[in-house]
C-alpha cells in the first residue's frame, strides 16, 4: 500500500481497523481525542462517545466478554476515572483483545497534572507498549492484539502529546482476516471477579508477566542498536527520538515494551557499555527498575522529572551545553494566551459571576479559560466533575454570611462524564449551593465531540439526548432554571436570585458553541462602533472579547472598534455600552 | 546524519497553520524525504500563539525542531514571527506575512502592539515580508492567504513545482482549488 502522513492517533486507529476491532469507544481528553475520531471513519468499527472513561472501558469489557477484539482510549487523566474496571480486568484477561490507548501529555499542554501512566501499568499489572513513531502506533498496536490474545491480558499503548500528534511517514498494512468472531459464552470462573475466582486468577497474572517478561526479551519490539564507544542508552517512547537526535554516536536500548521490562536484555545490554543513560519523560520509571537490577546509570540526577524533554533539554542535561540564541528579538513583545472565542456563550456568565462576587469552584473544558483576565472568574479547578462536590463541600463549612457565595460551574459534556454524582451529593446533603451547568450542546474543548446531551453520535446522526433540567429535577433539585447566556440581564437576574436561594439549585445557560457548524445560523451580523457615540470608557473590554479592539489613538480619550472579521454579532458588548455605540452593520459599508 | 532542514511555523489560533503545514508535509513526502511534523492541539488554539514544526531529510528522528536549529522561520503573523527568532539558526532565513493581529493586552488597551517588528526581523536575517491578505484578494479568496504564504516559501525549497501542485489538489477541496493555485502562483512570484 502506498505511504501515508498520520499522526500518532491516526496511526493507532488504523492499527486497530487493521487487527480486525469491532468496537471503538472512548470520552474525549487531548491529546487522546483523534483515535476513536478516527476508528469512526473505517465502517467495519462500531465507534461510540462514552460519558465518561470509566463506561468507555466497561463498554469496551463487554465487547471482550463477546470474543470480539475492542479498542479504549483516553487521555492520562481518563484512566483515573477507568482504574477501578481496570485493576480488575488485568485479573479476568480477555476473551479477545483488548487495548487501552492512553496518551499522557507532559508539560501540560492541555492538561490539570503531569500523571506518568506507565505507572498504571505496573499498578493494574499490565503490559504497556511506549510508542516513538506513527509507523510504531500502527505496528504497536496491532502487535498490542496479538499479545492480549497470547498472553491473556488487556494490554496498553502509550503514547505522549509529541507522538499522539506528531505525523510522520506511515505504511499501511493489509487488514487481518483471522480476529476472532463474536459470539455467546460463559466463562464464569474467568469472568465473575468473586474472591474465590479472583484469588486464582491473581496467580494467573502474575505467572503470565513473568512469562511475558522472558518472551520480552527476544521481541524485535525491543531492540539493540549497537555503537563502538562506551555509552549505553536505555530508552522508549519519544525519549528515543531525542537520544538518537543528541546522541548519535550512543548505543542504544530501544524498549518497545516498557512494562514488564526485558530484565535480561537489559542486563546484557549493560554489561557491554561503560556508562548507561537511561532517558525517559517524566517519572524514573524505567530507571527505577534498572537500579534495582544493581546496575548504576544517570538518569533523573541530570534529566527534569517535571515537563516534556526536548533534544535541548536532553543536551543540556547530558551533554552541559547549553542554547545561546544567535537571533534575539530586542522589544519586549506582548503574550498571547488563549481566549474564548468570540460570541461564544460563556462569556456573559463569567462576567455575571465576576460581578455577582462569585466564588466559583469550576470545572474542566474551555469555560476553564473564564480564569482568565479580564473576565477572571474562577476560584478552584481540579478534575472533570469536581466542581460540583467542591461547591457542596464549600458550601457546608462556610459561615452563613459566606455561604451563598458559592457556585459551581461546569459544561454540560463534564456534567455528564461525572458531575451528577455530585450534584446528587448536593441534594442529598442539602449544601445550598449554586450550580451552574454551561450547556453549549458538544464537548468542545477536544474538539466539538457529541456527547449523550448533544442530540447526535459519533457520525453526527441524530440520536436520543439527555434532557439536562429533568436530569436535575429526577435527582431532587427543585429550583432549576434555564437562561439565554447571550442575555445579561437575565443571567445576571436568575443566577442572583438562586445564589440567594438558601437551597441547593441549578441554572442551565443553554446556547451552542458558537463553532458548531449544524448551528451556523446563530452567527449573525457583526456589530460596529459608531465613532460619534463611543465614549472611550472602556467598559466593553471587559469581557475581554477577541473581536474588540482599543484603538487609543482614536477619538479624545481612545476608542473600541469591532474586528468585523471576528465578530459574530452575539451582542454581549451592546448590553454593556452605556452609549448605544454598538450597531449593525449597514449593508454596503463597516468601520474598516 | 545527512542534514535535517527545519521549518518553524508560527502565528495565530484560527490562522489555518496547521492546514499550511499539512500541504507542506504532503509535498516533502512526494519529493521523497522523510518527513515529521508536529504541533500542540488543544487549549493553546483559542487564539493563542500557534507553532507547528516541520522537519524532512533522509531520517529525521526528533519530532521537535532542536532549540537554534530552525532554518525558515514561516511567519503568519509578525508579532509570532518575532517571538521564535531565537530558535533560528544563525544563516537562516524568514518568510513573514505582513499582518498584525492583537494579542489580548493590546486589545484592551494595557499594551501597544510593538511598532518596528518589519525591520527586527529584516535586520536579523534574509527575510521577505509579504502582503499576505492583499495577494490573497488578488487570487479572488481572502481564505487563500496561507497558500500565499506557501507559493513564497516555495522560493525557499528545491521542490519541483509539479509537486506543489499535486500536494495542493490532494489537500485542497475541489472546488477552491483554482483560487489556491493562483494564491500560489502569486506568492511565488512575488519580490520585495
Amino acid at each position: 500500500m502506498s505511504k501515508e502522513i498520520l499522526s500518532g492517533n491516526e496511526a493507532i486507529a488504523r492499527g486497530a481497523f487493521e487487527s480486525g476491532v469491532k468496537l471503538a469507544v472512548a470520552y474525549p481528553g487531548t491529546p487522546s481525542t483523534e483515535i476513536v475520531e478516527n476508528a469512526s471513519r473505517y465502517r467495519e468499527i462500531d465507534s461510540s462517545w462514552a460519558p465518561n472513561e470509566k463506561v468507555a472501558l466497561e463498554v469496551a469489557i463487554g465487547a471482550c466478554l463477546g470474543g470480539a477484539r475492542s479498542l479504549v482510549a483516553m487521555k492520562h487523566v481518563g484512566v483515573n476515572v477507568a482504574a477501578d474496571p481496570l485493576f480488575t480486568m488485568s485479573y479476568t484477561g480477555v476473551r479477545a483483545g483488548l487495548v487501552l490507548a492512553v496518551a499522557d501529555d507532559p508539560e501540560l499542554h492541555s492538561s490539570q497534572n503531569e500523571q506518568d501512566s506507565r505507572h498504571y501499568a505496573r499498578a493494574a499489572k499490565m503490559p504497556m507498549f511506549d510508542i516513538a513513531d506513527s509507523q510504531e502506533a500502527l505496528e504497536f498496536t496491532r502487535l498490542a492484539y496479538t499479545l492480549s490474545e497470547q498472553f491473556d491480558t488487556p494490554v496498553f499503548v502509550r503514547t505522549t502529546t509529541r507522538i499522539a500528534h506528531s505525523k510522520s511517514i506511515v505504511e499501511p498494512g493489509q487488514p487481518c482476516s483471522d480476529a476472532p468472531q463474536p459470539s455467546l459464552k460463559r466463562d464464569a470462573a474467568k469472568f465473575v471477579m468473586l474472591p474465590s475466582n479472583a484469588r486464582r486468577r491473581h496467580d494467573v497474572v502474575e505467572k503470565n508477566l513473568q512469562r511475558l517478561a522472558q518472551w520480552a526479551c527476544s521481541q524485535p519490539f525491543n531492540r539493540v542498536e549497537d555503537n563502538d564507544g562506551d555509552v549505553g542508552v536505555i530508552t522508549a517512547g519519544v525519549a528515543y527520538q531525542y537520544a538518537r537526535e543528541v546522541l548519535p554516536e550512543a548505543a542504544v536500548l530501544k524498549l518497545g515494551l516498557v512494562y514488564p521490562l526485558p530484565v535480561e536484555l537489559v542486563r546484557d545490554f549493560a554489561r557491554r557499555y561503560k556508562t548507561i543513560y537511561v532517558i525517559e519523560e517524566l517519572e524514573p520509571f524505567i530507571e527505577e527498575q534498572v537500579r534495582a537490577l544493581g546496575i548504576e546509570v544517570v538518569g533523573k540526577d541530570k534529566l527534569p522529572i517535571c515537563g516534556e524533554l526536548t533534544p535541548g533539554r536532553v543536551k543540556a542535561a547530558l551533554c552541559d551545553e547549553q542554547f545561546t540564541p544567535a537571533h534575539n528579538c530586542a522589544i519586549d513583545l506582548p503574550n498571547r494566551p488563549p481566549n474564548m472565542c468570540p460570541g461564544c456563550p460563556h462569556r456573559g456568565v463569567f462576567y455575571t459571576l465576576k460581578k455577582l462576587k462569585a466564588f466559583v469552584t469550576g470545572d474542566i473544558g474551555c469555560y476553564t479559560l473564564g480564569f482568565m483576565p479580564p473576565l477572571s472568574a474562577m476560584d478552584s479547578c481540579i478534575c472533570m466533575g469536581a466542581s460540583v462536590g467542591n461547591a457542596s463541600g464549600l458550601n457546608r463549612v462556610l459561615p452563613e454570611q459566606e455561604k451563598q457565595q458559592v457556585v459551581g460551574v461546569i459544561g454540560d459534556s463534564t456534567f455528564l462524564h461525572t458531575g451528577i454524582n455530585g450534584l446528587m451529593d448536593m441534594v442529598y446533603t442539602n449544601a445550598t449551593a449554586t450550580l451552574v451547568i454551561l450547556d453549549n450542546h458538544i464537548t468542545a474543548m477536544t474538539g466539538r465531540q457529541e456527547n449523550p446531551g448533544s442530540g447526535f453520535d459519533i457520525h453526527g446522526q441524530p440520536s436520543r439526548k439527555v434532557d439536562l433540567e429533568q436530569l436535575c429535577r429526577s435527582v431532587g433539585v427543585k429550583h432549576v432554571r434555564n437562561v439565554n447566556p447571550w442575555d445579561l440581564a437575565e443571567v445576571y437576574r436568575v443566577i442572583k436570585e438562586e445564589m440567594e436561594r438558601p437551597e441547593p439549585s441549578v441554572v442551565i445557560t443553554r446556547g451552542p458553541c458558537i463553532l458548531i457548524k449544524r448551528d451556523v445560523g446563530q452567527r449573525k451580523t457583526p456589530l460596529q462602533v459608531s465613532a460619534d457615540k463611543c465614549s472611550g470608557c472602556r467598559a466593553c473590554l471587559n469581557i475581554g472579547c477577541p473581536a474588540i479592539e482599543w484603538h487609543p489613538e482614536a477619538g479624545e480619550r481612545g476608542q473600541a472598534v469591532v474586528s468585523q472579521l471576528l465578530c459574530v454579532g452575539c451582542g454581549i458588548c451592546e448590553q454593556l455600552c452605556k452609549f448605544d455605540a454598538f450597531e449593525l452593520v449597514s449593508k454596503g459599508g463597516n468601520n474598516e | 546524519m545527512s542534514k535535517v532542514t527545519n521549518i518553524l511555523l508560527a502565528g495565530v489560533g484560527g490562522q489555518g497553520i496547521l492546514l499550511a503545514s499539512e500541504v507542506l508535509a504532503e509535498v516533502l513526502m512526494l519529493a521523497g524525504h522523510d518527513v515529521k511534523k508536529n504541533e500542540i492541539h488543544g487549549m493553546s488554539q483559542r487564539g493563542g500563539s500557534v507553532t507547528s514544526h516541520v522537519r524532512y531529510g533522509e531520517q529525521v528522528f526528533s519530532p521537535i525542531i532542536p532549540d537554534g536549529e530552525v532554518d525558515i522561520l514561516f511567519g503568519f503573523e509578525l508579532l509570532e514571527t518575532c517571538r521564535y527568532m531565537p530558535l533560528l539558526r544563525g544563516d537562516g532565513r524568514i518568510i513573514a506575512n505582513d499582518l498584525r493581529i492583537m494579542p489580548p493586552a493590546v486589545a484592551t488597551g494595557k499594551q501597544d502592539y510593538p511598532a518596528g517588528l518589519e525591520q527586527v526581523l529584516t535586520s536579523a536575517a534574509e527575510a521577505v515580508i509579504i502582503p499576505g491578505l492583499e495577494l490573497a484578494q488578488q487570487a479572488g479568496n481572502v481564505r487563500t492567504v496561507n497558500t500565499v504564504l506557501l507559493g513564497a516559501l516555495s522560493n525557499m525549497m528545491d521542490i519541483d513545482a509539479e509537486l506543489w501542485r499535486k500536494a495542493l489538489e490532494k489537500m485542497v477541496p475541489p472546488r477552491f482549488i483554482e483560487e489556491n493555485l493562483a494564491a500560489f502562483a502569486l506568492g511565488r512570484d512575488w519580490r520585495n
